[in-house]
């Protein structure tokens, strides 16, 4: 149970999350021929010169790196939609919008790597940490209005959120089951000394009304 | 030429990415992310870490061969990339359940370090999760911190507290042996388009679609578990 056992601790690290969204397809135009590369992780090409063609991030950077290919940001990353996101993000307090799963790590790898190939980069980029901001802050002030449920479903979260906000949307959930299952309490105060706060809760009378499923 | 939903997919780019999704790599993906998550050790994936071995094996091979046949650096170079992706997703499986097998952070106490070990190998049906050599590693894991703990503390403890799994001979059951915490949340998401969950305090089911995560109890899902659930 590595990183489970600590709720403090964040389950995957920042370049493990990189890593999974390597793989996530992107479109370059190449400058140069190359035969089809038979990866084990998938088929890709082959490669003509100006001829757009979808490869994973991973191996668009590597080929951007050896100036063998231009990248071209995707769709949902150019000003307009990522302006209309952002104003969809403020104006609705209560749930988030459609956003890739790995939007975070996708813009971060092409600010690396392919600066040149992004117009208007700095407003691109001032865009996207406005959204990651609305965003993070949207998720905390929705978990305090969490009555007793044992689950939560937050529409187009993206992997960099999820990671992040998970140890205290956790220990939140946690929380309030505890409070809701006094037996089960009890189990738990003999197993694990891990737990940062097992405190011993009354009983809650029997005809306590149970709170409806939040909705997200 | 496919609607586009403003995140970035379209329905022929899904097609696509569920082609891709039964490459090895994504399947092992998949699996270490899943393994990473979840509270227990999960059912070891045999067929696929064999597969994954031999792949990872023939394309050592053929990038050796590529090299002294003098194919353009280059094109080695990507090779070589992919290869190591592969591996690293490869020993990230692996590992990750080693490491839940046998917590090896030196932080922990001592009774934390067989916590796990002791109720594994206690426990049939998460025993037969193991591949042969986690179940050799867990024996010997298990034959050394008795034989540790025995030298340095139990002989000395008076006769009747020298058990490595019970407190006391009057001990009902093996209550030195914590249990892990499977009353946990995790963080999940539907594999297909449309997945419907059960849940303990409320009538009507959870339904997520592609889009949604959800924080559920772990025993909501567990059976789920590379079916219709994937834990991120």
């Amino acid at each position: 149970m590595a990183g489970q056992s600590d709720p403090h601790v964040s389950l995957f690290s920042p370049p493990e999350v990189e890593f999974m969204a390597e793989d996530e397809l992107v479109e370059i135009v190449p400058n140069m021929r190359m035969d089809p590369l038979n990866f084990i992780c998938g088929d890709f090409g082959p490669f003509y010169p100006q001829i757009p063609v979808k490869v994973p991030l991973w191996l668009a950077a590597a080929l951007k790196k050896r100036g063998k290919c231009t990248i071209r940001p995707p769709q949902w990353m150019s000003i307009e939609n990522l302006t209309k996101v952002l104003e969809g993000e403020r104006e609705d307090r209560g749930t988030f919008q459609a956003v890739p799963f790995h939007y975070i790590e996708i813009s971060r790898l092409l600010f690396d790597h392919a600066r040149d190939d992004i117009p208007d980069i700095y407003m691109v980029r001032s865009l996207i940490e406005d959204i990651r901001d609305v965003r993070l802050h949207k998720v905390e002030t929705n978990l305090e209005k969490f009555s007793a449920t044992s689950a939560v479903k937050i529409a187009h979260l993206s992997a960099m959120e999820v990671n992040v906000v998970r140890p205290f949307v956790v220990r939140a959930l946690q929380a309030f089951y505890k409070h809701d299952n006094p037996v089960l309490m009890v189990d738990l105060d003999s197993v694990s000394d891990r737990q940062s706060h097992v405190t011993r809760q009354r009983q809650m009378p029997n005809n306590a009304q149970k709170q409806p499923l939040k909705r997200r | 030429m496919a609607e586009d939903i403003g995140d970035g997919s379209t329905a022929e780019m899904d097609d696509y990415e569920t082609l891709m999704s039964t490459t090895d790599a994504e399947l092992l993906k998949t699996a270490w992310r899943n393994e990473k998550a979840a509270p227990e050790i999960l059912q070891f994936q045999a067929q696929l870490v064999k597969r994954a071995k031999e792949q990872i094996q023939l394309m050592e091979e053929t990038v050796e061969e590529y090299e002294e046949s003098g194919m353009d650096p280059l094109t080695v170079s990507l090779y070589q990339m992919d290869l190591d992706r592969a591996h690293f997703l490869l020993r990230s499986y692996l590992r990750v359940r080693l490491q839940k097998v046998a917590t090896s952070s030196f932080v922990f106490c001592m009774s934390q370090l067989e916590k796990y070990m002791f109720y594994i190998w206690k426990n049939e049906s998460l025993w037969s999760r193991l591949s042969d050599p986690e179940k050799m590693f867990v024996q010997r894991c298990i034959d050394d911190m008795e034989k540790h703990l025995q030298e340095t503390v139990l002989s000395k403890l008076p006769d009747n507290y020298q058990s490595v799994r019970r407190q006391s001979v009057i001990s009902e059951e093996d209550d030195m042996v914590p249990e892990p915490q499977l009353d946990t949340f995790i963080a999940c998401k539907a594999r297909n388009r449309f997945v419907s969950l059960r849940l303990a305090d409320s009538e009507r089911p959870l339904e997520m679609e592609r889009h949604d995560v959800s924080f559920v109890l772990y025993k909501v899902i567990e059976d789920k578990i590379g079916a219709d659930i994937d834990l991120v």
